[in-house]
């Protein structure tokens, strides 16, 4: 069971937040004119980070904002936690 | 390497079965060969065999991390069925569906297989539509499928809660007679049997750890046991294709969860065939050492620590028990958790990468182990032709700019 750092709300269990995925995933700028493999590149392929991941989490059934974490995929450890729209931070691990 | 019959079975007894030879040879690297599969699960075994088998490539090793069969081949539930809605899926299924019938010959080494039959259950009258088109579809398609009303899964499932006042209501289900299950380190040890005595090396305790390229051109891999060169390499490492492609530069269309499982202390038969709820996130069957075996839905968040969190584990228990009451009782002796390579239309990636000679068989998910002998035998097949064999063409990269998605989240199973 994971602890979540909610920065509104404190430390709350898994069970109340949703994972929307890897952050920083920019839509291509070309979207007047679109690029077939730009588009696939932004819809469908990830770095799928084994080690530090930064994603953005849902507090769904709390307060319903959405943030970024750092995670470590493999050990689950949370090393960062910051605002949506911010860069991302410099990793500890 | 000899046989195994009968006779040898007598002549091993007259020894005290003492002197049984290794199955296959725990292989040191040699320098090169002419194509390197890493990743000693079943789908890097399998496509091994029939490199040397069908396709007369027999200078190949495999590259296995840790020991062969112990990543997902060991941390699945061993379900086997073609009952997929989409002909390009149904086809390629449906192709491992029947080398699965003749595998325990083909190998000379008992998988286990058996038929005992993959029903699926709706529990409204949409998804009971959804069953019927996916019957209609894979009749059509020349493959076997049965609706079965309640009184009927009743007699083949005494166990299931049908009563209408049920949690989840069950309004009827289909069924696969030919699906089932199989022994799955059985599968692992088979093929790697097969291949050995064709020549191929099986390296174990060998972790790839860079791959060489030259001009755009794959060259070898480097690996904790020292650098090897090939000719060619296929990636058949579930969910740590991103982990090999990013070794290319490459990035893919993948991401990796857990999905776990879990097994029941050994009972008496109680039921008979397979039970999948996709609705409620849980499947069920029992194993010929009398466990049940459950499957829980996946993780929602990434994941290599192949630890299933608690809370999928416990709506998988909460549901499960609604669908069999009379498992309440039964204790849990081990649970697991694989790591899967989900892609987005979750349907499997079958293809040459961009690196010249550098081909991956990847992205298969929650659903891997069904496809093992199909998956090798288009892979092989892919590997040695250098172009897509026709049952894998449709699972190439390019669908994901195309648009051509071969979209399997109905008959995926339970876990998306
Ligand atoms: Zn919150």
């Amino acid at each position: 069971m994971l602890l979540i750092p909610c920065p509104h709300c404190g430390p709350r269990e898994e069970r109340e937040f949703r994972c929307g995925g890897e952050s920083h995933v920019a839509r291509p700028a070309s979207a007047e004119a679109p690029d077939d493999r730009a588009f696939a590149e932004y819809l469908y392929v990830r770095s799928n980070a084994k080690g530090v991941q930064a994603e953005r989490w849902h507090h769904l059934y709390g307060c319903r904002r959405w943030f970024n974490l750092l995670r470590d995929t493999v050990t689950h450890e949370i090393t960062a936690v910051y605002p949506m729209g911010a860069p991302r931070p410099e990793s500890a691990a | 390497m000899t046989r195994y019959s009968l006779l040898s079975l007598a002549r091993h007894a007259l020894t005290g079965h003492r002197r049984w030879a290794p199955a296959w040879r725990d292989a040191a690297p040699k320098p090169a060969y002419d194509v390197v599969i890493v990743g000693g699960g079943g789908h890097g075994l399998a496509t091994a065999h029939y490199l040397a088998s069908r396709y007369g490539v027999t200078n190949v090793a495999v590259l296995e991390k840790g020991w062969i069969g112990g990543g997902n081949t060991a941390r699945n539930t061993t379900i086997v069925r073609s009952n997929y809605l989409l002909d390009d899926s149904a086809f390629l299924y449906e192709h491992s569906l029947k080398l699965w019938e003749g595998l325990t010959a083909e190998l000379d080494f008992n998988v286990m297989f058996s038929q005992r039959g993959v029903v699926s259950l709706a529990h409204s009258a949409h998804e009971l539509t959804a069953l019927r088109q996916r019957d209609r579809a894979m009749r059509l398609n020349g493959i076997d499928s049965e609706m079965l009303d309640l009184p009927a899964l009743h007699r083949l499932a005494p166990a299931l809660d049908l009563s209408p006042t049920a949690r989840f209501p069950v309004t009827g289900a289909s069924i696969q007679r030919r699906g089932g299950i199989a022994r799955h380190d059985a599968v692992a040890w088979g093929f790697a049997r097969a291949a050995d005595r064709r020549g191929v090396d099986i390296v174990q305790n060998c972790a790839v750890t860079g791959l060489r390229i030259e001009k755009g051109r794959v060259t070898g891999v480097e690996t904790t046991r020292g650098p090897i060169r090939a000719g060619k390499v296929g990636i058949a490492v579930a969910g740590h294709s991103g982990v090999l492609a990013a070794m290319a530069g490459l990035r893919l269309p993948i991401r990796s969860y857990t999905l776990q499982a879990f097994v029941s202390e050994p009972l008496k038969p109680v039921l008979d065939t397979v039970i999948v709820s996709n609705q409620v996130s849980c499947y069920v069957s029992q194993s010929d050492k009398g466990e049940l075996v459950f499957g829980a839905a996946r993780d929602n968040y990434a994941s290599y620590s192949q630890r299933g969190s608690l809370p999928i584990l416990e709506d998988c228990v909460a549901n499960m028990l609604q669908l069999f009451p009379a498992f309440s009782r039964v204790g849990v002796l081990r649970g697991w958790g694989g790591t899967v390579d989900v892609s987005p239309d979750l349907s499997p990636i079958i293809a040459p990468l961009p690196v010249e000679g550098l081909f991956l068989n990847g992205g298969w998910g929650t659903g891997g182990f069904k496809a093992t002998p199909g998956s090798g035998d288009v892979f092989a097949a892919t590997i040695a032709r250098g172009e897509p064999h026709p049952l894998a063409a449709p699972f190439g990269l390019d669908r994901f700019a195309t648009g051509r998605l071969i979209d399997e989240a109905a008959a995926a199973g339970v876990s998306h």
